[in-house]
Parts: C-alpha cells; structure tokens; sequence
C-alpha cells in the first residue's frame, strides 16, 4: 500500500519533467530540421543581396544590391519578359483546368445519361498517360499540324483538362447532399444556376485546393516549354533561369539568386496564402 | 506537366456512386458540359499515346526524312543496349533512394511538427515551403550553394576540413546530390500531406495507448505508422511518378545528365535519355519506344495504386 502510494507520487513529477524535456527536444529537433530545409533558401536570399565581388567571397553578410541584381535580370537577361510569359500560362491553365473540371464533374454527378461509365474511365485512364512520355508525337501535333509552336496556345491547350480536378470536384459534390439539387430542380433552375448559386458556393475549399496544386504545376512547367518554344518572347520562367546560368563563361550568381527568388515568389505565395483551402479541400479523413 | 497525382486516397474514384435518380435530366447537357475535357483529352493525350506506340515501330531518318517500318527492333534494340540498361539501373536506384528517404522523412518531420507544442504552425509552415519551388528553382539554388569555388557548403568544408569535393565532376557525388536535391525538393510535399493524415488520426486510440503506458516511441511504430498506410501507399505512388519525370528540370539544371560513369552520365534517368534522344540524337522511334517502356511501368504502378490504394490498408478505426 505505502509502497504503491510513493510511487505514485513520485511518478507525478517525473512523468511532467519528462514531457518538458520531450517538448524540448521536439523544438530542437524541428529548428535543426527547419534550418537544414532552409539552408539553401537562406543562402540564395542573401547572396542575391550582395555585390559581384561579394558574392564570390564566403561572406554571409546581405548587400544592398538585390534591386541593382534584379534589374539586372529583369531587363537584360529578359527575366521580366518570361515572367509576365508565365503568368499568362498559368492563369489561363489554372481558370480553364477548374472549369472544365467543374463542368464534367456536373455532368458525371448529376445527370445520368448512356456510355457515361465509358466516359469516365476515359477520364480516370489518362491518369496513365503522363504528358512527359508523349511529347515525341506532341511535339508533332502541336508544332507540325496546329501550327501552333512559339505560340502561348502551345503551352496552355494541352493542359486544360485535369483527370485530378475532375475526380476532386466529383467527390466534393458526390458528398454534398441530393436533396439541394432537387429542390433547385423544383424551383426551376437549371444545372448553371444550380452550379452559380449553390455547388460553387460550397466549394470554395475544393477550388482553392485545386488552384494551388494547378498554379504550382502550371508555373514549374519546364520539359514541355524547353522543347515546344524555341521563341525567346515567349519562353517561360523556369526555362529562363537556365539561360540565366548558361550566359557563357561566367555566371553572375548574385543576379542568378535575385532571379531565383523571384521565380519562385509566386507560387510560394499563392501556396501561403490558399494554405488553409489546400489542406481543407482535400476533405482528408472523415468527410462529413 | 505531369496529369497525375495529388488526388490523396480518400478522393480516389468509385469510392461512393448515388444510385438515386438524376437531378437532371438532359441528353444534350451532360455531353456539352463533358465535350471540353474529352476534346482535350482525346486529342492531346489519346492521340498522342496512339501515334506514340506507332512511332516506336519506325526507325527514322533525319538526313534522308524518311521513316521506315522495323516492328520491335527499337524495342529489341533498347532491352540489349548496355547503356539503356544502366541508364534503367540508375534510375531505379534513384527512385528508390527518393521514395524511402522522402517518405521516413517526411513521415519523421510531419510526426514532430504535429505535436502540441508552440509555434507548431510556424514550424509547419517552415518544413513544407519547398513544395511551392520548382524543380528548375531547387536545381538553381543547389547548383550555387555546392559551387566548388564559391558555394557556401565548400567553403565550409574547406575552411573546417580542408575539403573540397567536386560536387559535379564525380559521378557518384553528382547522383547522390541530385538525389539529395530531389528529396528536399519533394518534402514539403509529403509532409503536407502526412500532416493531414496526422490531424485525422483517431484520437482516442492514442489516448487509450498513453493510459495503457505505451511510450512516444511505441505508440509512433505499432499505431501511428500502420494507421498512416493508405496515406504512405498514396505516398508511394506519388513519389515514384514525381521522380521518374520531375526529376527532369533537377537533372536538366544541376548536372545535364552528365558526369560520365560507364557509358551513359551517371544522373541520365530515363526521361532525361528520353529527351536526349528525341530532340538531341532525332531518334524518334527509339525515343518512342522508350515513351512506350515507360507507359508501361507508369501503367503497372497506377494500376497497383487503384488496386490496393483504394482498399483501407490500415486496421480498427
């Protein structure tokens, strides 16, 4: 009894100095983690601040020259051009790729019609079909029959229909209840009001989750780009940080970093900003 | 560019279909509102898949502009060719080394980061920034910081050990950095989506572990890892695809295939060795056929992943 009794007492204190110096080596652990993972980050940031001479030294002092660094790039080396190239892409395959997708999940949900299962496993196969493994004929068909090389619909066509947005907004509206389509049928509307003024509505979540991974697809686009557009005008950014790097000879690293960090400011901010929509529209675990 | 993934386990198709009767009843509409997604699909995708597999059966030539029917050969001529095949060996290697490092480390950063502790959001929102990069960015920033001259980890290392790697220059240092590249790069990813897997983990069967005395570490291998395995099998999948081809700006950037080792660069994955052979070499068969190898590998993993991705692999809850 007497013995059980000092155990416990004993076990009280132990047990919450233990969670303290669990709680302390989770925060070690994580700084140490979080430091690794933005070790190369933290590098770019500050050497796209330094000078030309700086950047070649080991100093890890921030400049003053990241605007100097970034006109430098901006302007000569064409960056403001393949940025404004790629903001074009990408809002247009991020609008198109959620509307499309919108649409066809529309039609799978809420209309029952025939060779729609054929439909969809039209649909769910190209999941199959990587774009990457089909640019010897793309190349053909884009550049050859559509004649449409060096040109924005190039880069933009191809990858307006989404297999994964259209199974995303399927499930989405798969769980919001029936009755609401009825009752809108009953009122007179039609599936576009119904769409406009009820399934939209309760997806916000759902198209904020498909716009970020959409906006970070599109935006990385890089082996399509480099093969489809040997015009410079129209050359996205990700293919342009490799022409920065290429200049011959000597790279200036400090304008290559400024360049970096503005290349991947966008997506990272869309990303940010969306986070909350990215994890919940996703209905991970249990879908009410 | 990739059509794939990012559709986690919950949201795989044919999880629920409502047996009741239309909302709308149309013949016209619902073909209207699917003929965009098909017209694409059917055109840049089908069609291209298509004449993908007809290529891969013509040799052709540049010189004289002709094509030349050969059957399989191109295929005959890869399955004996020395260099595809260690061009095959490294990429599985790879793929394999960025599967299980990404996935154990990613498992490891969300299971931390998901504690109850301060700043937990911070720490999250730390970890998972590199999704939002490029792997053409990733290339860029990793092809600076291991600079044998001016890149901060040489400096480091000459100025504590005196050393000074050539990071780029040697084939077994040019794979592991490429491989170390891609598995930052791919973190953010997983963490994300072991994070939410994390928070939807049922809490009660942890509690009643921590009341049956059972330690982090316990508790972290016999509930929290087999609870996690539909997600870790999604995981999988996702991670296999984004290293047989994003790993392409990476290599693209960091060292272009290249150093030499053997016959072909000991970083030329398959996609890479694709590339070079459609638009480098202008073999537009062989590359097809190489297309057509990979379909079928992509095939056999996407079928896997609908076969077993859909049924719970975990067990209770």
């Amino acid at each position: 009894m007497a013995l059980e009794r000092v155990e416990v007492r004993r076990a009280a204190p132990s047990a919450s100095g233990r969670r303290r110096l669990s709680h302390a080596l989770t925060h070690a652990a994580l700084i140490v983690a979080v430091f690794l993972v933005g070790v190369p980050l933290l590098f770019a940031l500050i050497k796209a601040t330094q000078t030309s001479d700086q950047v070649v030294t080991p100093s890890l002092l921030p400049g003053g020259a990241f605007l100097t660094n970034l006109e430098r790039v901006w302007t000569e080396a064409n960056l403001g051009r393949y940025m404004l190239n790629s903001f074009i892409v990408t809002i247009a395959v991020v609008v198109g790729k959620t509307t499309l997708s919108v649409l066809a999940a529309l039609a799978f949900v809420y209309f029952r019609f025939p060779l729609r299962s054929v439909a969809f496993a039209l649909v769910l196969f190209t999941l199959m079909l990587p774009t990457e493994l089909l640019i010897v004929a793309l190349f053909d068909l884009v550049s050859s029959r559509l004649g449409w090389a060096n040109s924005y619909l190039a880069i933009i066509v191809p990858f307006l229909a989404s297999a994964t947005g259209t199974f995303l907004f399927r499930q989405h509206f798969l769980n919001i209840p029936t009755s609401l389509a009825d009752a809108a049928r009953i009122d007179g509307c039609g599936p576009l009001l119904f769409l406009r003024h009820v399934l939209l509505p309760l997806s916000v979540n759902t198209i904020g989750a498909l716009a970020v991974i959409q906006f970070v697809f599109a935006w990385d686009q890089y082996l399509w780009p480099l093969v489809i557009m040997q015009s410079d005008e129209r050359q996205v950014v990700q293919v342009g940080l490799r022409k920065l790097i290429d200049v011959g000879g000597q790279t200036d690293w400090g304008a290559v970093m400024a360049g970096a960090i503005v290349t991947l400011l966008p997506p990272l901010l869309v990303f940010t900003l969306l986070q909350e929509q990215f994890s919940k529209g996703f209905a991970l675990g249990q879908e009410k | 560019m990739t059509a794939l993934p990012t559709t986690p386990p919950e949201a795989a198709p044919a999880v629920r279909e409502t047996q009741a009767a239309p909302a709308f009843r149309s013949r016209l509409l619902p073909w209207l509102f699917l003929a965009p997604t098909l017209v694409v699909l059917a055109l840049f995708l089908y069609l291209p898949a298509a004449q993908t597999l007809g290529l891969s059966t013509y040799r052709s030539n540049i010189v004289l502009g002709t094509q030349q029917f050969v059957g399989f050969a191109n295929f005959g001529e890869l399955l004996s060719s020395p260099v595809y095949r260690q061009v095959v060996g490294q990429t599985l290697a790879f793929v394999a080394l960025v599967v299980v490092l990404g996935l154990g480390l990613g498992l490891g950063l969300a299971w931390l980061a998901s504690r109850p502790i301060r700043g937990g959001r911070i720490y999250r929102l730390l970890l998972i920034f590199p999704y939002a990069l490029s792997p053409a960015v990733a290339g860029t920033l990793w092809l600076f910081l291991f600079n044998p001259e001016i890149g901060a980890v040489n400096q480091l290392l000459g100025s504590l050990f005196g050393l000074r790697p050539r990071w780029l220059d040697d084939p077994t240092l040019a794979f592991g950095l490429v491989t170390a590249a891609a598995v930052w790069k791919g973190l953010g990813y997983n963490v994300v989506f072991y994070l939410a897997a994390l928070t939807n983990l049922p809490g009660e069967v942890l509690e009643a572990a921590e009341i049956d005395g059972a330690s982090g570490t316990q508790s972290f291998w016999r509930i929290v890892v087999p609870l996690l395995s539909p997600m870790t099998f999604f995981l999988l999948f996702t991670n296999v695809v984004y290293a047989l081809f994003d790993s392409f700006g990476l290599v693209d950037i960091l060292t272009r295939g290249g150093p030499i080792q053997g016959q072909a660069g000991a970083t030329t994955f398959l996609i890479y060795q694709l590339y070079e052979d459609a638009f480098r070499n202008f073999r537009t068969g062989l590359a097809a056929a190489q297309a057509v190898l990979m379909l079928v590998l992509v095939g056999a993993i996407t079928l896997l992943q609908f076969r077993f991705g859909s049924r719970r692999v975990h067990y209770g809850a």
